[in-house]
């Protein structure tokens, strides 16, 4: 057999090559993220290609079918060259979360982050990958049950192969069961923070999609169960699912403290510190209603927010309508504290450091 | 994997059958191979054993993915050999197997028939396996990066051959053709007395100061004397090349003189592979009960994708023409020169010479020329043939003409040069400083820019001093240059 699959290999190293090479553009590009699956990002990349001496694409061709003159020859595509396969013009490089995590780990010089102190925490996790002789019948391991059964009536002498029935008996029978084992946790979720007040525009929501995107696929490079939370708000908050997270367009004010209050509600009653990773990422253009209102916000950080989380990334993107109070605050009255990080992020082109920003600590 | 008893049985039976209508071939060995198989000598171009690069890799991974897909499917394969070798499919149906098997057997007919097929090496399934260890040899002495970053640049030259030279034998024409007294090193050396020749005389620097001296000469001399086609043959002569660059250069070239017939009788070798498994499908194989599935099959390769040509239909279709014709007596003089339609269409003169006329056609034709001389407006008609040109505005491919001499003339040139460009190299010694100057022979068509400028880019990597090619953009004659570093290009006042 050809050794295709050394060859296969390099070429599949060059085309992730070419990723890496531009990996900066692909960064602030969001058109990765509809491209993502369970386990492996599409990328587009150019086409790789050995180059020779050929006829440019504006030339004629010959067809064969129905139609008048004028009317459009494909689909099938009036070949340029007769035999010559038509090849797409982009190829999708497959890269694997792992990879896309590495590659940014690589490209912004990311520590890996070091989960809060737990390693003696252990997760208890009950997989059904044994059997045993007593069971519910719902259970029963049908193969295995009869393979004994067989066993036990071809030992006897009683099998028939002109009448194979095999009855099993009570000692046949085996029921699936289920292993206890310990891991150590590392568990994490991340909660979403947005504004979605009538000042945030469709461009800014993209920057929040894109680092977002980042953003999980680092968290869940370094965690093996990451769960995630979006939180909406403009005068309330509320939780809702991602879909609606990206897409929910409202009017009206801005009350940041709702989000955090509904954040902190969440965490107490879900998530508590000592057996969670906790994350949490507000986007916002920093136009807060009223400084009562930010005055709750930072004690509902300093008193909630702040000591149960790993990390807590505030990044202000910026809107023709917001006055970017917000980002100061915070800034004064946290001045050296380890897990709150701030980040400002005017354009897509920004998406690139702020990413750094916040996943630079390795928290 | 060989073959199960019965598909040997089967094999042998269709292979007399063939042989009773007059297809002559090699020894045919079929191996059974599974899908993944399939497309990984697929993207080896049928050999089993080849030498190391990505591009096969890149070509498996296209093949794999439209497989996947359901965008197509290898039915069969064929290589040109003594004995051939051909591949059948394992989740095929059997009435696919035998249909691939007499399709394999018009092709094995051709292969050994064929004129232009006449200088093919017949054991080219070892010398492929020669040549892929000699350059994994090769890649052993001098590193893979370094090989592979040579025959990347080699392959982008792959094609700049002159297919019509198919009866040069690719391997001897090699030797080089002397031109005058060479320098040789006894006319450097020093007198001196024989002790003190080794100190006075050292070998490394006297070699290296022929080499460079030769490399003069060869500078100052323009060459070649004529314009010469057989770019890589050139190359190999004149180019400043480490030995281990000048085979494998070598060995790109042989491979590309292997695989030129094929490209050049594509059309005429499927037409004459499906007008055989037809005939002995239906007339002598088929079983009734397989009869849809047999229709099912032939419908998908002898399909009228809307909008593409295919060579298997448009080769069958034309090869049945001249079955009835010469059946019928419709050629020569008279036939020529007879206006009546009403007579032309009841035209039988039962002259019964269509198979004798296919066989004489099979041996002395390729592409170009079958279509120039057989291809009928009865045909374009009934195949619906247009030309097609790109929407200027949108680029997409429009219906551009019917008419059969405008059809004809752009297939003609669709399968000139195997439907590459026409580039011959002109001078060696351009502008006196030892560059390269190419020449593409417009025909009508420009060359893809992007394309053309990395390929120069590759030729300066190998020609090591600044190359360039006359060519013609939008109606107006340029030259494009690459010197290694960057592109360049300039308008050419009149033509040179």
């Amino acid at each position: 057999m050809p050794r295709i699959a050394r060859d296969h290999s390099r070429f599949r190293e060059i085309v992730k090559g070419k990723v890496r090479k531009d990996f900066k553009k692909f960064i602030t590009h969001s058109e990765l993220l509809g491209r993502r699956g369970r386990h492996v990002v599409t990328i587009p990349v150019p086409r790789i290609d050995i180059p020779t001496f050929r006829y440019g694409d504006n030339q004629g061709g010959v067809g064969q079918g129905e139609g008048e003159p004028g009317d459009d020859a494909r689909p099938g595509q009036g070949q340029g060259q007769a035999g010559d396969k038509t090849a797409p013009h982009t190829l999708e490089a497959e890269v694997t979360l792992e990879e896309l995590a590495e590659m940014l780990g690589e490209e912004l010089e990311l520590p890996r982050i070091r989960p809060r102190g737990r390693e003696e925490i252990l997760e208890r996790r009950e997989r059904y990958s044994s059997v045993r002789p007593i069971g519910p019948e719902s259970l029963r391991h049908f193969r295995r049950t009869y393979k004994r059964a067989l066993r036990r009536i071809i030992a006897s002498g009683q099998y028939n192969p002109r009448d194979p029935v095999i009855i099993p008996i009570k000692e046949d029978r085996v029921y699936k069961s289920w292993k206890t084992t310990f891991a150590p946790r590392t568990n994490a979720v991340i909660f979403y923070l947005m504004d979605v007040s009538g000042s945030m525009g469709e461009e800014q929501k993209e920057i929040v999609r894109t680092e977002s995107f980042w953003i999980d696929t680092w968290l869940k490079h370094h965690y093996r169960d990451l769960q995630t939370r979006y939180v909406v708000h403009d005068a309330e908050a509320r939780e809702v699912d991602r879909d609606v997270f990206y897409h929910l367009k409202e009017a009206g004010g801005t009350k940041i403290s709702s989000a955090y209050s509904l954040a902190a509600k969440i965490i107490e009653d879900e998530y508590s510190p000592f057996d969670w990773n906790i994350y949490i990422f507000h986007f916002s253009d920093g136009d807060n209603w009223g400084s009562g209102d930010t005055e709750l916000c930072l004690e509902l950080l300093r008193e909630h927010l702040l000591p149960d989380v790993n990390l807590f990334g505030y990044g202000q993107v910026e809107s023709p309508y917001g006055s970017g109070q917000f980002i100061h605050d915070l800034k004064s009255h946290f001045a050296g504290e380890e897990s709150l990080i701030t980040s400002q992020i005017p354009d897509r082109d920004a998406i690139y450091g702020s990413i750094k920003e916040f996943l630079g600590k390795g928290r | 994997m060989s073959l199960p008893d019965h598909l040997r049985r089967e094999a042998e039976r269709i292979a007399e059958i063939a042989r009773g209508y007059g297809l002559d071939f090699f020894e045919t060995i079929f191996e059974m191979t599974n899908a993944e198989g399939m497309n990984e000598l697929a993207a080896y171009g049928g050999f089993p054993i080849r030498y190391s690069h990505w591009r096969f890799g890149m070509e498996y991974d296209r093949l794999r993915k439209s497989d996947v897909y359901g965008l197509s499917h290898i039915y069969e394969m064929v290589i040109n050999n003594d004995p051939c070798y051909a591949y059948l499919q394992e989740t095929n149906r059997l009435v696919d197997h035998q249909m691939v098997m007499a399709h394999v057997y018009g092709h094995a007919d051709f292969f050994k028939n064929n004129i232009w097929f006449s200088r093919t090496n017949r054991h080219m399934l070892d010398r492929m396996g020669e040549n892929a260890s000699e350059i994994h040899r090769i890649i052993d002495k001098q590193g893979l990066e370094r090989v592979e970053r040579f025959l990347d640049a080699a392959l982008s030259l792959e094609g700049l051959i002159d297919p019509h030279s198919v009866f040069r034998d690719p391997v001897s024409d090699i030797e080089e053709e002397e031109s005058g007294p060479r320098p040789e090193l006894s006319h450097l050396k020093f007198r001196t007395k024989e002790y003190l020749d080794a100190f006075v005389n050292p070998k490394e620097v006297l070699e290296e100061e022929l080499r460079r001296i030769r490399e003069q000469l060869e500078r100052q001399q323009n060459m070649p004397r004529q314009p010469e086609r057989d770019i890589l043959r050139f190359l190999m002569h004149h180019a400043p090349l480490k030995s281990w660059q000048r085979r494998i250069l070598a060995m790109l070239r042989e491979e590309s003189y292997y695989f030129a017939p094929q490209g050049m009788t594509k059309v005429m070798n499927e037409g004459w592979a499906s007008y055989w498994h037809t005939k002995i499908m239906t007339e002598q194989v088929l079983a009734d009960a397989d009869l849809t599935a047999y229709a099912d099959h032939c419908s998908r390769t002898l399909a009228m994708p809307p909008g593409a040509f295919n060579p298997y239909r448009v080769g069958l279709a034309i090869w049945l023409d001249i079955e009835e014709r010469w059946n019928k007596g419709r050629f020569g003089r008279e036939w020529e020169e007879c206006q009546d339609i009403e007579k032309r269409q009841h035209w039988d003169t039962g002259a019964g010479l269509g198979l004798e006329k296919m066989f004489e056609v099979r041996r002395f034709f390729n592409d170009l020329t079958f279509i120039d001389r057989f291809f009928t407006r009865d045909v374009c008609m009934e195949q619906k043939l247009f030309t097609t040109r790109p929407d200027p505005r949108s680029g997409e491919q429009r219906i551009a003409e019917r008419d059969f001499e405008k059809v004809k003339a752009q297939m003609l040139f669709m399968l000139n040069n195997l439907g590459r460009p026409v580039i011959e190299v002109v001078a060696s010694n351009y502008e006196n400083r030892g560059e390269l100057l190419l020449r593409h022979q417009h025909y009508g068509a420009d060359l893809d820019l992007g394309y053309a400028q990395e390929t120069l880019k590759n030729l300066s990597g190998i020609w090591r001093r600044p190359v360039h090619i006359e060519t013609t953009v939008d109606n107006k004659p340029k030259q494009l240059s690459h010197d290694g570093e960057k592109f360049g290009q300039r308008d050419l006042v009149g033509a040179t």
